[in-house]
């Protein structure tokens, strides 16, 4: 909301300068967001006396001034307006002054050969008008030398921001009233120019709606001259940044910006039959003030006659009754409306404007009669007529109702820690309008709430309209009380998994990224599961941030396609967030996850490397099985298993699960049918690691267990197996250990070979077996019974010694 | 000069002039070798009479422990030699480079996460989380704001088409204060917490991304008033910004959920084009900038949370970890928080061995 300052003092009696009100308006919750003060736009300009007026030598249409600037040492100026005139006062604009219409900065120059010291200047070129026929004409009473701006009265205008529970402060004479309480002047009455009402209304006026429409004030006024604003209601609405429009329009717009009071004006000719508060039909139509049309429906309260709706209540007027120049007799109609409702109907048209602001916040219950003499005096005033005597139907909420018993010390101590004596509370509230008196306790004050302070509910309310003009730097900083001693570990399990996961996947190399939790909704798709149903939202800010990820993977695959796209040789990058679900209520189910996009490049080319090589499926196996034994998953226990998923290589991907159910990773390459439908160049090796699904490690305590480290050295053996190619080198290496798990203590692959010497369809995979001995060395038929044994469990899973 | 002190001179002198292991070994073998003329030489004392043997004995065993020590000695120089000749071979060309690691990172977003828990932790505050997929009754109307509030309006809500059980309308949390709602309900007064994470407006330009993180902050006990608020605010800041100089100011202003509301300012210079956090706002050279929004918890959201208001009250607050990442890190583009771009977070990223702690100050010094 902006205003003028010099619409602020209409109704503020006050010396303070715009910065102090300005600060004042800060201080009690009226943020300032801006001052214009076209005071700034006008330096340099001052008050000239030409002199003298001389032809220039050298042009037809250029005269050639002196001109007096008050310091005794007058000026030659080149000017070509034909109005210039020896004797004349106008505007001389000095060397550095800034033109406000186009930003030249005036200089002092030679034009066709003569000097010239300043520029005087025309209404346009200040901004003031559009007159451009000459330059400004002052009266010769204009005192030579001041600057202009000063003479000419500068307006500031001020910006504010009025919250939502002030409809209040909507109109300039609540936030003269505001300012008045912080001690920043004296709060004028509101003046009502007089008027003498004839006959009654003969407009018949109803509510058929009175939960809409609760009340419906009118008059008529007969016999007005509508026309074009006079100059000082033009400049408030200027100020406000309203265009002015036509005497009775800019009158009601002034009644609702200074006083936060919309209301409509009709023309009466338009009119016909009774005029009446109802919900709208169904399908009903009405073509708007803006040229638009909107169809209603019947939970919208409308004003209409017996022929046409006329009104949507509280937002817009219509067209058809609207004033215009040739209207003689209007009907004035001053209403209250239910807040509720219009923000509904508002909404549901999605149309905005000033006065459902006003009214879907909640204007003064108590400002309709007062409200629609003030409105009538000023039309009689500035238009002419003859008004009737006011017809009212319904009523709006009684005011006064609202009664608050308080013990305003306690609870300002309480609440904002403040000392504030009860003398200056009640000043403070009754200087906004609220009454206070105690009774028998002499403590408790009984706080009557004025009906137009919606926003006041409860004692909490008091105290920050206290405090807030008291002054809310007056509160001082408290400690918040501590307990004792070294503060209190607060991290969950659940946290403290994700911190430690965080730094150990970026230790081994890997970027956090942060992407969106939306994505296109074919990307969602393509990593949900069978039968998911997505959480799509209804209200996408874009098509391609709509789904809600059903995986980590999609959007770090995008980020990898951005890279590199960008030109990025590799991307490793991870992120830890949530993947959302539908629980079995249909509620949200989110699922902490570690994603990982292994992409381009894992090694450059390189001197000793040779290649670039890309990531490969071990990569992530690596980095699964590492960033699961950091978040203390039992690694040693863990079965791989296929089913990766459908966007996963199906030959080149695993699970990681414990026991067959509980699927703690995925890992391994991109399917290409993932990468082309992302349009991104592979191979990309991907982990996902699901964080709900690692059991918590239980009972735990600092002290570990005892460290015996065996007596005796350990042997090893190795031995080099036939295998069918199916063979999973995990099921060999498990039979191997199951051959004698007390003393096999590590099966290890190191060698895998197939081709030459290789019977087709097989393979040879080399272990080697470590032996730990207990008490007392092995002795050369042990080792030979355990070989035994060992090719014995091999056997049963087709494996054959190699000699 | 007898006869062995001539052979001697002689061998020692061949020894000296060996040239290799292998003729060492052929000197060797010429002196202490079985058939060598020492080893017979010591041979002939055998048939020597016990005084003979006693004439002779010394020079022989001191010409061969002269020879011995000659050829260990000889030996270890040409070993020492033969070593340094091979070390010479194998020298490598050390400016070429060696392998590298890839440099991992850990987000700006989630480091200040850490140092937010950290420094409050100190304060007593545990880390609560919530669902970012929320019904609007905790969103907004436990928070005070009803469905025909104005407020509604302005948070540019996303919204799904499903409904809860209970005919609640699901929607993205606009804030982090629905996890106020759902701590009070699940743990009751006193209550000390922080909640950082993702929040969704729907609302896109170039400060402004549809996706953000905030942190709430909340206290519940006996009572807390706004001079606690503002203590832990300052604290917060002081030790975040590890500067003394923080000044805050309290403005009055409006949120359905806190009466009364507060909005905070921090006072800030502008070096090199960057805001610098520190100073009086009004001090010359100096402004303030508004950093968050705060107040007294509003007695009909204790009531939603099934906190009695008579028994229980205190302060909530809330903060855009973004906006105060990039304020102490120096980022400039929000954008770019959310890009996946290696370059972007190899430059603000941090080491992940950056852990905030108390004793080495939270922050990571660039």
């Amino acid at each position: 909301m902006k205003f003028a300052l010099t619409w602020l003092k209409d109704y503020l009696e006050t010396d303070a300068t715009v910065a102090e009100i300005c600060d004042g308006l800060n201080a009690i919750g009226i943020e300032v967001e801006g001052v214009e003060d076209p005071a700034d736009k006008l330096a340099g300009f001052r008050i000239a006396h030409v002199l003298t007026a001389a032809r220039h030598p050298d042009a037809d249409k250029l005269q050639v001034l002196t001109v007096d600037t008050g310091d005794g040492n007058p000026l030659q100026v080149v000017c070509g307006a034909p109005n210039a005139r020896a004797g004349m006062k106008g505007v001389l604009g000095l060397p550095g002054a800034v033109v406000p219409a186009n930003g030249m900065v005036l200089r002092k120059s030679a034009i066709r050969g003569v000097e010239s010291n300043g520029m005087m200047c025309s209404t346009r070129e200040l901004e003031l008008g559009e007159d451009h026929d000459g330059i400004i004409e002052l009266p010769d009473d204009a005192p030579v030398g001041t600057s202009f701006a000063d003479y000419h009265g500068a307006d500031p205008v001020i910006e504010v921001a009025v919250t939502p529970n002030r409809p209040d402060c909507m109109g300039v004479y609540g936030i003269a009233r505001d300012l008045a309480a912080k001690g920043l002047g004296t709060l004028k009455p509101i003046a009502v120019p007089a008027f003498e009402a004839f006959d009654p209304c003969p407009v018949e006026i109803r509510t058929d709606d009175t939960e809409g429409c609760p009340a419906f004030y009118g008059r008529v006024i007969k016999g007005v001259t509508n026309g074009p604003s006079p100059d000082w209601l033009q400049a408030r609405l200027k100020s406000a940044g309203q265009r002015p429009i036509s005497l009775l329009v800019d009158l009601t717009n002034y009644l609702m910006l200074g006083f936060g009071r919309p209301a409509h004006v009709y023309d009466l000719a338009k009119l016909s039959g009774a005029v009446v508060a109802r919900r709208a039909k169904d399908g009903e139509e009405v073509l708007a003030l803006n040229e638009k049309t909107y169809t209603l429906d019947a939970e919208m309260t409308v004003i209409a006659d017996e022929v046409q709706v006329h009104d949507i209540a509280g937002i817009m007027g219509g067209e058809h009754s609207g004033v215009s120049e040739s209207t003689t007799d209007v009907l004035l109609e001053i209403a209250y409306f239910d807040p509720a409702r219009i923000g509904a109907t508002g909404r549901r048209l999605g149309l905005s404007s000033d006065a459902r602001t006003r009214f879907e916040r909640g204007v003064d219950p108590e400002f309709l009669d007062d409200g629609l003499d003030l409105l009538t005096g000023l039309i009689v005033e500035l238009a002419g007529g003859q008004p009737s005597e006011v017809v009212r139907a319904g009523s709006p909420p009684p005011g006064g109702t609202k009664i608050l018993d308080v013990n305003l010390s306690e609870i300002t101590r309480r609440l904002a820690g403040l000392d504030i004596d009860d003398v200056e509370q009640v000043r403070i509230l009754e200087s906004l309008g609220f009454m206070a008196r105690t009774g028998n306790d002499r403590n408790v004050w009984e706080v009557h709430v004025p009906a137009r302070r919606h926003d006041i509910e409860g004692p909490a309310d008091l105290v920050e309209e206290v405090v807030r003009i008291h002054g809310l730097d007056k509160v001082a900083s408290v400690a918040l009380p501590r307990a004792e001693g070294v503060a209190r570990p607060t991290a969950t399990p659940q946290q403290k998994l994700e911190r430690g996961l965080r730094r150990a996947a970026a230790a081994s190399g890997l970027n956090e990224a942060v992407t969106w939790s939306f994505l296109p909704e074919w990307a969602a798709e393509h990593f949900a599961d069978e039968g998911q149903a997505l959480w799509v939202l209804a209200n996408p800010i874009s098509e391609d941030l709509k789904a809600m990820r059903p995986s980590l993977l999609p959007g770090l695959l995008m980020a990898a396609k951005r890279n590199a796209n960008r030109g990025a040789a590799s991307s490793r990058l991870f992120e830890i967030g949530r993947r959302y679900f539908r629980s079995n209520d249909g509620l949200s189910d989110e699922k902490p996850t570690l994603g990982i996009v292994l992409a381009g490049e894992k090694t450059q080319r390189g001197w000793q490397a040779g290649k670039a090589k890309p990531f490969d499926a071990y990569d992530a196996k690596a980095l699964a099985l590492e960033l699961l034994e950091a978040a203390g998953a039992p690694v040693q226990n863990l079965m791989v298993m296929r089913e990766a998923g459908a966007q996963f290589h199906p030959g080149q991907s695993a699970t990681l699960r414990l026991g067959p159910k509980v699927v703690l990773a995925r890992f391994g390459m991109v399917h290409p049918a993932t990468l082309k439908a992302f349009d991104v160049d592979g191979p990309i090796a991907a982990v996902e690691l699901f964080l709900d699904a690692i059991p918590a490690k239980k009972g735990a305590a600092f002290a570990r267990s005892g460290f015996t480290p065996p007596a005796l050295q350990a042997v090893t053996r190795d031995f080099a197996f036939l295998v069918p190619a199916t063979l999973a080198a995990g099921d060999l290496v498990r039979a191997v250990q199951g051959a004698d798990k007390a003393v096999i203590t590590g099966v290890r692959v190191f060698d895998v070979f197939a081709g030459a010497g290789v019977p087709e369809g097989h393979k040879s995979i080399a272990v080697e077996v470590t032996l730990q001995p207990g008490e007392a060395s092995f002795k050369d038929a042990e080792l030979k019974a355990l070989a035994e044994k060992i090719v014995a469990a091999a056997a049963k899973l087709g494996a054959e010694l190699r000699g | 000069m007898t006869e062995l002190d001539t052979q001697t001179q002689a061998a020692l002198a061949a020894i000296a002039d060996a040239a290799s292991l292998e003729a060492l070994e052929e000197q060797r073998l010429a002196a202490l070798g079985k058939k060598g003329w020492v080893s017979l030489a010591l041979k002939t004392l055998g048939g020597m009479s016990p005084d003979e043997r006693t004439a002779a004995a010394p020079a022989i065993q001191s010409a061969r422990a002269a020879i011995a020590d000659a050829l260990d000695a000889k030996k270890a120089a040409l070993e020492a030699a033969e070593l340094e000749a091979q070390l010479a071979r194998e020298t490598i060309d050390l400016t070429l480079p060696a392998a590298a690691a890839p440099k991992g990172s850990v987000h700006p977003v989630s480091q200040v996460m850490d140092e937010l828990a950290e420094i409050f932790a100190d304060l007593g505050f545990a880390v609560a989380t919530g669902p970012e997929i929320e019904d609007d009754w905790h969103n907004f109307t436990a928070l005070n704001m009803d469905e025909t509030h104005p407020a509604r309006a302005m948070h540019d809500t996303f919204y799904f088409p499903d409904k809860t059980g209970e005919g609640r309308e699901i929607l993205l949390r606009t804030h982090t204060s629905p996890v106020q709602i759902r701590s009070m309900l699940d743990q009751g007064a006193p209550i000390r917490i922080i909640a950082p994470g993702r929040v969704y407006r729907s609302d896109s330009d170039a400060t402004h991304t549809p996706m953000f993180h905030q942190v709430e902050g909340l206290v519940i006990d006996k009572d807390i008033h706004l001079g606690h608020l503002k203590w832990t605010l300052e604290t917060f800041f002081k030790a975040f910004f590890e500067r003394e100089d923080i000044v805050l100011r309290l403005r009055p202003s409006y949120f359905p959920f806190t009466e009364p509301s507060v909005e905070v300012d921090v006072g800030y210079s502008t070096e090199g084009g960057r805001r610098v956090v520190g100073g009086h706002g009004d001090a010359p050279g100096h402004a303030w900038m508004e950093i968050g929004g705060s107040g007294m918890v509003n007695d009909r959201v204790l009531e939603f949370a099934g906190l009695d208001p008579a028994a229980s009250q205190g302060f909530a607050f809330g903060l855009g970890i973004d906006r105060i990442a990039m304020l102490k890190y120096g980022m400039n583009d929000l954008r770019a928080f959310f890009d996946g771009d290696p370059r972007w977070l190899k430059h603000y990223g941090f080491s992940p061995f950056d852990q905030p702690t108390l004793s080495a100050g939270v922050g990571a010094k660039a």
